[in-house]
């Protein structure tokens, strides 16, 4: 929730302007773009993810030390579980989120 | 892109101790708060209490969205939920935090229906896929999540979703530091400031921190480089007898912030002073009185339960982070 997710935008949704599917270390959810609607980004772009919303772009080297620096945090699991719960109605009883969470 | 379990560039690390030590002036004694629960974690995590000479003393900010939300907040939103045909919706954070008559997860266990959303965009889809019930979001955070609720709001209304409401907790980190800076106890040289906060609001909301009250601060990484760096900064300045903000952070916080984000909330929200006595910062100043900042959703067709300023009885002490 507070601290950002690194993600790579891999593509921008055809059905819908504002979304985009973003890979955060082999994991590919739908996460809205409309908070960077100033400078819109394009795939290939990385960005920093809170709650399914992208907040800001930054560079590659960014989104790989961002990652480290949650790995040593001991907070990449978390935000992993975070990122597997976008687009999930009720991710507690999901039966993919229950099976990562083991 | 892969994780590494290591200490990144531990030379730099020991140099920007050797720097700290140098540049801290014996007979001086600094309190420097870090404003973001991040960095406090960072900060123990990776023990740089104990790269710091004695007189640099590191003071922990108000940090945690969830640890500041009084156990009144709870109640409210609970009740509400507690009507026919209502969703509870909210982030994971919340499910263990106790209300006077339990948390989310028992409310949920005596058979509210609770659901856990890691995005506001997901309740809002909850809303979409549920229209016989009512979907209220619990929002909580600061402004990392706060300008994301707002624009699940401002798409609830463009769709004419009307099953859809936001229950506000969102809090703002300037007036807490106003706070702070008010409380007659607290003395404080100088400020880290929040990292990924400052993506949002940028750098010049701190402005008035280094002209007004002689302040500096510098915004900052997570990273245990990062936050020694920040205090290097820091010390350079209170060196120098200076005052200004300087972004140690640069690689991800522009000086500007996200002007999309920031205009979002600004069209959402407004700012609602609340006094409700709830204790913010370091244990050591239990009387500090701080007047918490909420921002209350105003789209009326989008968010019809907004309960904010509501008399809150007692702030819960169970949360752990």
């Amino acid at each position: 929730m507070c601290l950002a997710i690194p993600g790579k935008i891999v593509e921008m949704d055809p059905q819908n302007a504002h979304l985009a599917v973003v890979d955060v270390v082999g994991v590919r959810r739908k996460v809205d773009l409309g908070l960077l609607q100033d400078e819109p980004p394009v795939p290939g772009d990385w960005v920093l993810i809170h709650v399914g919303f992208a907040m800001g772009k930054i560079s590659e080297a960014e989104a790989v030390d961002q990652m480290q620096t949650l790995t040593m945090l001991g907070e990449a699991e978390a935000a992993m579980q975070e990122v597997r719960g976008y687009g999930l109605e009720n991710a507690e009883q999901d039966e993919s989120a229950q099976r990562w969470k083991q | 892109m892969k994780f590494i379990d290591e200490f990144r560039a531990p030379e730099l690390i020991a140099k920007a101790g050797k720097e700290i030590r140098r540049l801290a002036e014996p007979n001086r004694h600094y309190r420097i708060m870090e404003v973001c629960g991040g960095h406090t974690h960072a900060i123990y995590r990776f023990g740089l209490k104990d790269l710091l000479p004695s007189n640099v003393e590191l003071i922990h900010g108000p940090g945690c969205p969830v640890c500041v939300l009084p156990m009144g907040r709870i109640d409210d939103g609970l009740s509400l939920a507690a009507q026919q045909d209502f969703i509870f919706a909210a982030f994971g954070d919340m499910m263990r935090v106790p209300g006077t008559h339990g948390s989310p997860l028992e409310y949920k266990a005596r058979g509210m229906d609770v659901r856990i959303v890691y995005s506001p965009a997901d309740a809002l889809k909850l809303a979409r896929s549920n229209p016989e019930k009512h979907v209220m979001f619990f929002a909580i955070g600061f402004e990392t999540t706060a300008p994301s609720t707002a624009l699940t709001l401002m798409r609830a209304k463009a769709e004419g979703l009307r099953n859809f409401s936001v229950f506000c907790n969102h809090v703002t980190i300037i007036p807490a530091i106003r706070a702070i800076l008010d409380s007659p106890d607290m003395r404080l040289d100088g400020f880290v400031g929040p990292g990924h906060v400052s993506t949002v609001i940028g750098c010049r909301p701190y402005d008035w921190i280094a002209k007004d009250e002689g302040k500096p601060v510098v915004v900052s990484g997570f990273e245990p480089l990062d936050i020694l760096q920040s205090i290097v900064m820091l010390l350079r300045q209170l060196r120098k007898g200076e005052a200004k903000v300087e972004n140690q952070y640069k690689r991800v916080v522009p000086w500007e912030g996200n002007r999309a984000a920031l205009r979002a909330m600004a069209e959402v929200f407004e700012l609602r002073p609340i006094s409700n006595g709830a204790a913010w910062g370091s244990s050591r100043n239990p009387r500090s009185k701080f007047a918490r900042a909420m921002r209350s959703g105003t789209l009326s067709s989008a968010s019809r339960f907004l309960v904010c300023g509501l008399p809150t009885p007692k702030r819960h002490n169970a949360a752990r982070c």
